[in-house]
This record gives structure tokens, C-alpha cells and sequence, in this order.
């Protein structure tokens, strides 16, 4: 069977700066028709300027300097711009990532769609809004009769990613690329939007490029994978082939940093450095500098391909016969599943409670009107309660929107809350002045998500770590009458020290936070977090915005702190499997209420509110077991503005009563430490049922 | 010990001499941080800046020797006690004193030997002829200046622009023998890459335009001495002296009203973003009221009521150049009061959208103070745009003065302005035979001005607005283009841009 892609010896060049980046570098790879070929790599690998060179697409400084790009066996770079405005959208379709970018707010969804089809089909007026109303109905757009007039910022994240499949099938293209297409969503969402993916291709046949760092998606998706890093394809394999034994020590890394529950006694391997910068020389292999088995000829000589079973290929001198390699893959895995990193010591077990968050809530006004009436409320946070043990780690899961940052703000009192309390060592903080507060921030810290807003760019490193130390410790110092000379000089080796501890050279201070990567950013963010001696971390999403080798990094940090300095933390993450790695106890969040808390084995291991279970069964898993039931959550998450009546999560739930649309659960106890809020389970005696939604108490 | 004259310091002079030192000051921090000098490295890329640049330098070394004031000292014979003149002297005036001091009776037309108008002059025999008498100090080295007039021009100017360019060689190979020894390369090859335009900064632009000034500046020189090259106005004074003596007038209007409402913009801009409620309301009624009166009626109430305080107070200025100064400085004030909203707005859209950055939030989680994360965290953020607005607001206020003078509500009378110049120019277009001169060196002089202004602050905010790259990505490719063609030449402007490494 012919390939329907072949691309052969690709190399595209982006002149920026001094010396040009080469972003692919001599890449080839073939995708069968109907298939799903996956490209996974971390980011800056080249991925996405693949696809885009694919659809000759390339931004204004990029340059596809050789190599052959064959749809069918017609080479796309020979063809004029003209002709290749009939492949885009025509042969081949690009799904982006951003579903809220990708689309034009000022057009209605079916004068997109219609564009496509206009363009390719001529397809005008009335046969042109039937097709625009059948491939609607066929991603699943409810009621798409009258959503088709209407604009994107009327659809939710799910709904905008569907409408832009939708306009990416309108030319039943015969390969479809799906550049990180579920990145920007949620778990229930991202089980959806695969799902509808995978449907779409059983019935049309075309063939997907699908491009993503996520091994979960991955596993759920592909046929075939290719590994790409640093520029090149570094092994390909078919998916069973891959997942069962890679082959590639990149390849293993990026299996053995994932977290999981397996791990939690363990630190996570970590692939050391980060990406190399395409701009530069290569000689030997690309790997050679962060790999474990590297050798003298590994710096010196790039590896070929070396075949390890039919059609599993791999470029390391590792697999090479003829390089005398003596090393075995059993070897190799043998080396692989020794401890690395470091094993977090038994924590001590601490009981004393150290924040207890009573009944918090966090309302937004909604202004209306000329004179900005006040005309409701979103209820980001509507009655929180949860506790946090001396060094212990709470995790809170949820999907966005649900409010979990605004707890973590709240409980900061950097977003004031409306109501409750929030006592952290038997100290009341809600109501504290601005003044009687900053005597207490030195305790509880937060780690945000994104390592690039978190950190002032005109700020050296020194100056960033310091600013906490200036705000709150040297007011201390002055009570305890020490010089101020003394101070400052015991200052510049506290972030001397504080730097080697989260992993940096103490040289790195002079230096400005655009000179560093997103993983070095974030243990700057937690080394300036650290400063002030905290005895609880709020980490907001720290590890979504980096890649799943520097994830494990940061998760070993944080692990390995811990157990030292005996830090509490609230983590805050929809990462289910950093939730198994590091977490004692979970409390999942829906709509600003926690439904269902528990220890980390109860939560996960037998998951009792219908969210939870849903939650759970939505995250893609690596390990290919087919009698998995996912549970399909359908629509998306309600506004908090206007929460549904009774219980919130009824309107999606599976197993919805009666009883549900009026009134909101009680909390159910299952065993000690699990409680639930579900009407699935016996009410507690005391909680009224029959009293009016918002009447619930606290158990 | 009798002094030869006695220092005099105006109100703008003191201003700008505390200008001066704040933007050394700041030349001085930006060169010592790296990430401040990138974008300034970037302005230094762009031809067309750097060219306007080098102009501007020529308007700003005489501004600045305008600013230079004192009162010589007047020679009286009987009193011990020495004595000053009333008239308060410029370094500018000493040094073209032969164009302040010769006046002619009254206009009289560029390289003219002849007065404009017709005199009725006595013959020695005793008969009246009417006819252009001959001036008393322009072209009056001539015999016959129908004749020689023409020649003599010519000579001077060819004479004064060799000189010019004589100057201009030397600058070259001094600044070539400079690059040649930062770089450790030979003469030659440096003076050539500057040739091919391959060095860092733009030196070919910047050359070619110093060539140009220079020349023309010599042969202004040459000429002026002998004639008005840009001839006489209505009392006989040098136009070309005003046009210099106005270039102070529009500079202090640019820079000084920026200075003025600087404090409002950014206090009142970044409070109204940081702290938002209440303070945000009322900062922004005052804005949206302030912008909603006609600019030119303010400025007008208030400079005439000004005036009227002034007349009625004539005790409290010792001079009358003390009198004007004092009312350009009000203008100054008036003007950057009633232009503050603008920038205002931007800085407010611009904290609106700092305050929540993560940043900004862990220094919160620090318990930092509202006035530590201000200066701290938004105000180093906000002050590319700062820039930007001023170097663009500049030329308009330029313009401004010559517009509000021209009303008649702008300097002092007596102050020589663009303004004033043109105000004039008024009855001198509708006069038979016409009087073109002062309002075409006028408007000549305020154009270079204006023109060199906009162009630099083009290149500034293409350096410092992030939004605005893909110009220099356009230029990268062009670039690249031509590298392609000439593969041995790389080009090392391209190699410096990247500042920052990957």
C-alpha cells in the first residue's frame, strides 16, 4: 500500500537572530491511509513546525531548505501557492490548539464552516447551511440548527474545539492534523473531543497526524509513534511495540518521569538539562549530553537507524550491531529501574492541623447597568471547608473553572473572601488588617502556574529572592536588634543557599529571569517562596505549564523538601497522576464545593461521588487495558454565576434522581476520613432535606 | 574683583540643566544594565534614527548653548562698583554676536546688498533719487555688488563647504581609527565595512547625514559673516539669528511640558489601575472631564490671566528676558496639565493589566506595600511606554507653540519663538512686493526639527513596543536575501541583534 504522506528528509530552517534555528532536521516519516500516526516530543522539538511545513504554512522567518513533502505522491514544494490553496483544507486539515484563537470572533460558526465549503465545493445558500447543519450534527454540536448562527464566544472550549474539527472536516480532508488538540481542555472534555476523533475517523477513513507531548492521549489514539526530539524522529514503533518496550533511553526517560502511584515512594527519574537550542552544531547524537549510556562515540558520530524488532526503529548507537555496541537493551533496562533521584524519606507523621478552612466562600459581584447595580453573584468559592495536617500535602482536583485557584487566594486573603473562616494555627486570618496579616505571610506561601508571569522580567534573581526576605524578615530582624549590615551579608548567603537547594547555581543570581527555561523559572518561583521559611505552600498548578521530564524535576523538588523542611501543602492540579504521586489526601472540587475528600487511596481507588468516577475514567492511561469503562460526561461545566438547582453536578450526572434537582446532598462518611456529597448515599440524620437549596450545613 | 559678567540662571535654564543631569544619570544606569541596553542597542540598528539622531544633536547642542545666560558687565568709569547690563546675554548670542549686532534698517531679502524697500536718498549734489539703498553691513565689502554679488556668493560658500568637509574627513578617520582599535582590526577594512554599511550601527547613515550638515553648516558659516543668508526682517534683524535663537524655544516646549506632566500621567495613571474602586473613578472623571474642554480655551484662560498678573506685578522680574522666561515656563506647565490624559489612559490600561500578573501576586503573598510594588514591579514595566509617549508627544508640542503663538496666546512677545516668527510672517505674505523669507527659514527650521524627532521616535518605539516586531522580522529576511547572493560577508549587524541568548 502506497503511504498517503511521505515526507522525506525534511529540513526547515527559522532565520531568527544570529544563527538560524533548524527546527526540523532532516525528518521522514510515512502516514497509511486511515491511520493515526502520533508525533510525541517535549516542546521546542520541532513538532508543531512539521505540521505547519506540511501545510506550507511556515511563519515569515521560516524556510524549508530541503526535502520532499509527497500527499498521494504529488511533492507539495514543488506545487505554486495557488495550487496549494486547494490542498489546504481540501486533502489536508489542521485542527489548532487554541480552540479560543483559532477561530474568528466576528463571523458566525456557519460562515466558517460555509467558507471552507464555499471555497472547495462552491457550494452556495441553502445546500451550503444543509452541509454546514450536517457536519455540525456530526461532531455533536446539540441543537445545531440554531447554534449555527451564532458566534464562538457563545460556545464553551469543548464546543469551539468541535466547531473547528467541524470546519476541518467540512473538505473531507484525507489527513487530518491535530496539532496538541486537547492541551487547552479539561480531562471530561479531552475524553470527548478524542472520542468524537476517533469516531470521526472510523466513519471518513482519513488519516490523522496527531501531534502531542501527552503519552496518555497518545495511547488512547495512535497506531503508530514517532518520538521526536530535538529536531529529528529518534524512534519509531507501532503503538502496541512502543508502550510494551521502547527502546530509545529518551524515549524511556519520558515513561519513567511520569508520575504515578507506583512512584510515590520514590523519586521520579528526571531526564537532566532541558532541550538543547536547534540553533546550535550538532556532531554526535542529540541526546548524548542528558542521556545516561551515552559513550565517547555516541559525542562524536550520530547514530543511524537500527532496526529493534520489524517496523520498530530507533536512531542509538545503543541498537546498533555494527557499532559494537556491547551494551544489551537488557542491560540498558536494567540501569533503567535502579533508583534514581532521591528516595523521600519517611515522612514523620504529623496529626497537629495547621490551616483549618471553614465554610469559605468567595463571591464576585456582577454589575449591571448605568450605575453598576449589583445584579448577582459568581459564586467562585461557595462553601469550602477542608484541613491541611503539619507537613502534609492536600491535594484539590478539579476541572477550570471550578474555583480551586480562588480557594488557594483565598486562603492567601490575596482575593478577600466573602464569607467563613480561615484559621491557620488556631490564628483567625479572614478580617485580619492589612498590617497584622504581613506579620503572618512568612508562613504560607504560593507557587503559581505559569513560571513566565510568575517572575518580574526587570528583576535580577537576587532581587526577586530578596524581596520577601526585605518584606518580611528584616522587620523581624529589627526586633531582635540586629544590625542591619550583619543582616544583609547573612542575606546574600540564605539566597546563595536557597538557589543550590532548589537545584541552581548560586552564580545564576545576577542574572534576569528571561535568561532561564520554564523548569529553571519555576524553582526560581519556589526558591523565592522558600525564602521566607513557610511552613505551607500553596502550589497553584505548578507543573501544567512545563513538560512531562521537567515536570518530574520540579515534582521531585517539591518531594524532596518536604520531607526535609516538613512543608504542608495545598496542590492545586487537575493532573490526576501528580495527584497519585505526591498527594496524602484529595479533595475534588465541582462549581466552588467540594463533593467528595478523602485519603489519596480512598479518593482514587474507590471513587464514590458519579464526578469523581467520571473524572477518573476521563484521564487517558497508558496501560492498554481494553475492558476500561469510561464514563462519558456530556456538556461541559455551568457558569457559577447561575449554578443548577439542587445538586450542581446533576444536569451531567449519570445516575441523577429526582431528588437532585432540588436539593442540595448532605455529606455522606465512609469510614473516618471519606465523606461524599451524593444523594446516591444515606443523608446524615441531621442535615434537613427538605430544606431550601442553600440552607446545606456543614457536617 | 570685578567679574566680566554675571551668571545668570532663568527658570527653564535651571530646569533644563536639571534635564541634563537626569538623563546623563539615566545613561549612565541603562549602560550599566544589559537588559536595559538591548532595546536601546536596537535603536542604534536604525539607520533612518540614527540619521535623525545625528540632526537632532545639532539642534540640541544649540539649545543648550542658548541656555548658557549671563549679564556682562557693563564699563562705567566713575562708580567702583561695577555694573550689569539689563540685557541678559546667551553663549549663543556671544558667539554669533556679528549677526545679534548687525541690524539693518529694515527688510532686506536673502544674499541682498540692497535694502527691500525703495528710501529717497540725497544725492551729494544736492538732488533725491528714490531707490534700494545699500544695506550697511550685508554684501557690503562689494564695489559693485550687481556684479560681484553673484561670484562672491559662490566663492564663500564653495570655500565654507570644503572647509565643512574637511571637517567632516577628519571626523571620519578619527572615528574610524576609534572602531579600528575597539575592534582590532586595520583602518582601512573598518572604513570600508562603515562604507558597505556592515557595522553594527548604521555609521554610513550616520556619516552621510553629518556630511551634509556639515557642508552646509560651513558654507552658513562662510556666508553669514558677509551676508544674511536668510536676509532681514522688519527691523532689520538677522533671520537666520532668530531661526537659531527660536530652535531653544521649541526644545524647552517639548521636553519641559513632558516633564511637567509626567508626575500627573504616572501617578494618577498607575493609581487608577492599581488600586482600582473608588480611586479609579474619580482619576478617571477628572481625565474625562479635563479632555473634554477644547485644549486651546484652557490654555488661552490661563495665559491671560497670567499676564495680567505679570503686567500688574512688574517688580518681580529684574529683566525682561526674567519676564518672558517665567511665561514660557507657565506655558510649559499649562500645556503638559491640559496633555497628561492621554498617556494617562495608556498607563492605567497598562497597570490594569500588570496588577494581575503572578508576579504581582506573590509580592502580595509577601506582604510587600502598595508603594514598594508600585515603584518597584509597575513601574519599571510601564516605562517603555512612558518613553514612547514622550519622544512622540515632543514634535506635536513643537507644533503646539508655533500654533498657540501664532493665536497670540503662546510666549512672551518679545521671546523669539517658531511661533512668534510665523505670527509675524502674517502681514509680511500680504505685503507687496511679498516677504517670504522668515516664514520659509522659519517653517525650514521647525521641520528639520520636527521631522528628525518623529523619525527618532519611530525607532524608538520600534525598539521598545513588543508588538511592533514584525517589521525587523521583514528586515531579517530582506537580510537574509542578500546574504544569500554574497555568502562571504556576514554580516555582523545581524549577529549583534540577537542580544539575548537562546
Amino acid at each position: 500500500m502506497n503511504p498517503l504522506l511521505q515526507i522525506d528528509n525534511l529540513e526547515t530552517v527559522l532565520h531568527t537572530g544570529a544563527t538560524p534555528v533548524r527546527a526540523v532536521d532532516g525528518l521522514t516519516l510515512q502516514i497509511m491511509q486511515g491511520e493515526t500516526f502520533a508525533l510525541l516530543g517535549e516542546s521546542g522539538c520541532g513538532k508543531s513546525m512539521t505540521a505547519l511545513s506540511v501545510m506550507r504554512l511556515l511563519p515569515e522567518v521560516g524556510e524549508i531548505v530541503a526535502g520532499s513533502i509527497r500527499i498521494g505522491g504529488e511533492d507539495l514544494l514543488l506545487l505554486p501557492e495557488a495550487a496549494m490553496r486547494n490542498v489546504r483544507g481540501k486533502r489536508i486539515s489542521m485542527i489548532f490548539q487554541e480552540p479560543m484563537l483559532s477561530l474568528n470572533p466576528v463571523m458566525t460558526v456557519a460562515e466558517q464552516i460555509g467558507e471552507v465549503l464555499q471555497r472547495h465545493f462552491n457550494l452556495r445558500g441553502a445546500a451550503q447551511q444543509q452541509r454546514v447543519l450536517e457536519i455540525l450534527n456530526q461532531v455533536g454540536i446539540p441543537d445545531a440548527e440554531r447554534r449555527m448562527a451564532e458566534y464562538p464566544f457563545q460556545f464553551s472550549g469543548g464546543m469551539k474545539q468541535r466547531v473547528m474539527i467541524a470546519m476541518a472536516l467540512a473538505g473531507e480532508p484525507e489527513l487530518l492534523i491535530a496539532d496538541e488538540p486537547t492541551t487547552a481542555l479539561d480531562v471530561t472534555i479531552q475524553a470527548q473531543v478524542l472520542d468524537l476523533m476517533r469516531d470521526l475517523q472510523q466513519r471518513s477513513g482519513m488519516a490523522i497526524l496527531l501531534i502531542t507531548h501527552d503519552l496518555g492521549v497518545v495511547a488512547e489514539m495512535a497506531q503508530k509513534v514517532a518520538v521526536m526530539y530535538a529536531g529529528e524522529i529518534v524512534e519509531t514503533a507501532t503503538r502496541a511495540e512502543f508502550f510494551h518496550s521502547p527502546a530509545h533511553p529518551y524515549s524511556r526517560k519520558l515513561f519513567a518521569s511520569l508520575p504515578g502511584k507506583n512512584k510515590r515512594d520514590q523519586g521520579l527519574a528526571v531526564i537532566s538539562g532541558s532541550v538543547p537550542p536547534l540553533s546550535r552544531e550538532f556532531v554526535g547524537c542529540r541526546f548524548a549530553d542528558r542521556c545516561d549510556h551515552a559513550w565517547d562515540l555516541c559525542r562524536t558520530t550520530a547514530p543511524g537507524w537500527s532496526a529493534v524488532v520489524a517496523g520498530h526503529q530507533v536512531r542509538c548507537h545503543l541498537f546498533d550491531q555494527t557499532a559494537g555496541s556491547v551494551l544489551h537493551s537488557s542491560a540498558v533496562k536494567a540501569a533503567e529501574t535502579a533508583p534514581q533521584g532521591i528516595p523521600a524519606a519517611p515522612s514523620a507523621v504529623f496529626n497537629s492541623e495547621l490551616l483549618r478552612v471553614v465554610d469559605l466562600k468567595v463571591h464576585f459581584p456582577i454589575h449591571k447597568g448605568l450605575m453598576k447595580r449589583v445584579a448577582g453573584y459568581v459564586k467562585a468559592v461557595d462553601g469550602v471547608s477542608l484541613t491541611i495536617a503539619q507537613g502534609g500535602t492536600l491535594a484539590l482536583v478539579g476541572e477550570s473553572g471550578c474555583g480551586k485557584t480562588t480557594v488557594g487566594k483565598g486562603i492567601l486573603q490575596l482575593i478577600p473572601p466573602t464569607a467563613g473562616s480561615v484559621r491557620y494555627d488556631g490564628l483567625e486570618l479572614v478580617g485580619l488588617e492589612r498590617k497584622q496579616l504581613r506579620a503572618k505571610r512568612a508562613e504560607f506561601q504560593i507557587i503559581f502556574q505559569d513560571p513566565y508571569s510568575s517572575l518580574n522580567p526587570r528583576m535580577r534573581i537576587i532581587d526577586i529572592i530578596e524581596e520577601g526576605m526585605n518584606a518580611l524578615n528584616v522587620r523581624n530582624n529589627d526586633r531582635a536588634d540586629h544590625a542591619g549590615q550583619q543582616s544583609s551579608s547573612r542575606q546574600g548567603q540564605k539566597v546563595d543557599a536557597l538557589l543550590q537547594r532548589v537545584g541552581l547555581p548560586p552564580e545564576t543570581k545576577w542574572r534576569y529571569p528571561h535568561e532561564f527555561s520554564g523548569g529553571q523559572r519555576q524553582r526560581i518561583a519556589i526558591a523565592r517562596a522558600l525564602a521566607v521559611n513557610p511552613r505551607l505552600l500553596i502550589c497553584d498548578e505548578p507543573t501544567s505549564a512545563l513538560d512531562v521530564s521537567v515536570q518530574a524535576q520540579i515534582l521531585n523538588l517539591l518531594k524532596e523538601l518536604q520531607a526535609s523542611l516538613g512543608l504542608a501543602y495545598l496542590f492545586i492540579t487537575h493532573n490526576i497522576s501528580v495527584v497519585e504521586y505526591l498527594a496524602d489526601e484529595v479533595a475534588v472540587m465541582y462549581l466552588g464545593r467540594i463533593v467528595e475528600w478523602g485519603s489519596v487511596d480512598e479518593v482514587l481507588g474507590n471513587p464514590k461521588h458519579p464526578y469523581t468516577q467520571a473524572l477518573l475514567s476521563a484521564v487517558p492511561v497508558i496501560e492498554l487495558n481494553p475492558k476500561r469503562e469510561v464514563i462519558r460526561l456530556h456538556g461541559d461545566l455551568p457558569s457559577p454565576a447561575n449554578p443548577p438547582a439542587g445538586c450542581h453536578f446533576h444536569p451531567r450526572c449519570p445516575h441523577a434522581m429526582p431528588v437532585c434537582h432540588e436539593t442540595y446532598p448532605g455529606s455522606s462518611s465512609f469510614g473516618s476520613t471519606h465523606t461524599v456529597r451524593c444523594h446516591l448515599y444515606p443523608q446524615p440524620q441531621n442535615s434537613s432535606t427538605l430544606q431550601p437549596q442553600g440552607a446545606e450545613t456543614i457536617a | 574683583m570685578n567679574m566680566l559678567y554675571k551668571p545668570v540662571i532663568l527658570w527653564t535654564d535651571a530646569l533644563i540643566y536639571l534635564l541634563v543631569i537626569v538623563v546623563l544619570a539615566f545613561v549612565w544606569y541603562v549602560r550599566r544594565n544589559e537588559h536595559m541596553l538591548a532595546p536601546w542597542r536596537r535603536v542604534g540598528h536604525s539607520a533612518s534614527g540614527m540619521a535623525a539622531l545625528t540632526v537632532l544633536v545639532f539642534f540640541i547642542a544649540i539649545g543648550l548653548l542658548d541656555t548658557v545666560h549671563f549679564r556682562p558687565a557693563v564699563e562705567n568709569s566713575g562708580n567702583s562698583e561695577q555694573v550689569y547690563s539689563v540685557e541678559v546675554l546667551s553663549l549663543l548670542d556671544v558667539i554669533a554676536e556679528p549677526l545679534r549686532t548687525r541690524v539693518e534698517k529694515t527688510y532686506s531679502a536673502p544674499f541682498a546688498a540692497h535694502l527691500y524697500a525703495r528710501e529717497t536718498i540725497e544725492l551729494p549734489d544736492g538732488g533725491q533719487v528714490r531707490e534700494f539703498p545699500r544695506l550697511q553691513f550685508g554684501g557690503a565689502h562689494l564695489q559693485n555688488p550687481d556684479v560681484q554679488l553673484a561670484v562672491d556668493v559662490a566663492e564663500r560658500a564653495a570655500a565654507g563647504a570644503a572647509q565643512g568637509f574637511l571637517g567632516w574627513c577628519v571626523l571620519v578617520v578619527l572615528l574610524g581609527g576609534l572602531l579600528a582599535r575597539q575592534d582590532n582590526a586595520g583602518l582601512l577594512p573598518t572604513l570600508s565595512a562603515i562604507r558597505r554599511g556592515t557595522t553594527e550601527i548604521p555609521w554610513n547613515a550616520v556619516l552621510l547625514t553629518l556630511m551634509l550638515i556639515l557642508s552646509l553648516l560651513g558654507a552658513a558659516l562662510a556666508l553669514s559673516t558677509h551676508y544674511h543668508i536668510f536676509g532681514t526682517d522688519k527691523v532689520g534683524q538677522d533671520v537666520f539669528y532668530q531661526s537659531l535663537k527660536s530652535i531653544r524655544t521649541g526644545l524647552v516646549i517639548g521636553t519641559l511640558t513632558t516633564l511637567m506632566m509626567l508626575p500627573f500621567a504616572l501617578l494618577l495613571g498607575i493609581m487608577a489601575g492599581y488600586f482600582r474602586g473608588w480611586v479609579d473613578d474619580v482619576i478617571q472623571y477628572i481625565y474625562t472631564t479635563l479632555s473634554s474642554i477644547p485644549g486651546v480655551l484652557l490654555i488661552a484662560a490661563a495665559v491671560l490671566m497670567m499676564q495680567v498678573y505679570m503686567e500688574t506685578h512688574p517688580e518681580l522680574f529684574d529683566t525682561i528676558a526674567a519676564r518672558a522666561d517665567l511665561r514660557l515656563l507657565f506655558l510649559c506647565i499649562i500645556l503638559g496639565v491640559t496633555s497628561w490624559t492621554g498617556l494617562c489612559r495608556l498607563l492605567r490600561g497598562e497597570t490594569l493589566k500588570l496588577r494581575e500578573m503572578e508576579y504581582i501576586q506573590a509580592a502580595h503573598a509577601f506582604g510587600v506595600s502598595h508603594w514598594r510594588i508600585i515603584s518597584r514591579h509597575i513601574l519599571p514595566n510601564v516605562m517603555h511606554i512612558v518613553l514612547i509617549a514622550t519622544v512622540m508627544d515632543f514634535s506635536g508640542l513643537v507644533l503646539a507653540e508655533a500654533v498657540l503663538s501664532y493665536v497670540g496666546v503662546g510666549v512672551d512677545p518679545s521671546m523669539i519663538s517658531f511661533g512668534t516668527m510665523i505670527n509675524a510672517a502674517r502681514l509680511e505674505m500680504a505685503r507687496e512686493p511679498m516677504v517670504w523669507w522668515a516664514l520659509l527659514s522659519a517653517f525650514g527650521f521647525m521641520f528639520a526639527l520636527v521631522l528628525s524627532a518623529n523619525l527618532f521616535a519611530d525607532a524608538v518605539q520600534d525598539a521598545f513596543n513588543p508588538r511592533v516586531r514584525t517589521w525587523s522580522l521583514k528586515a531579517g529576511k530582506l537580510r537574509r536575501t542578500e546574504r544569500t547572493k554574497t555568502p562571504e560577508s556576514k554580516p555582523v549587524a545581524a549577529a549583534a541583534k540577537d542580544s539575548n541568548p537562546p
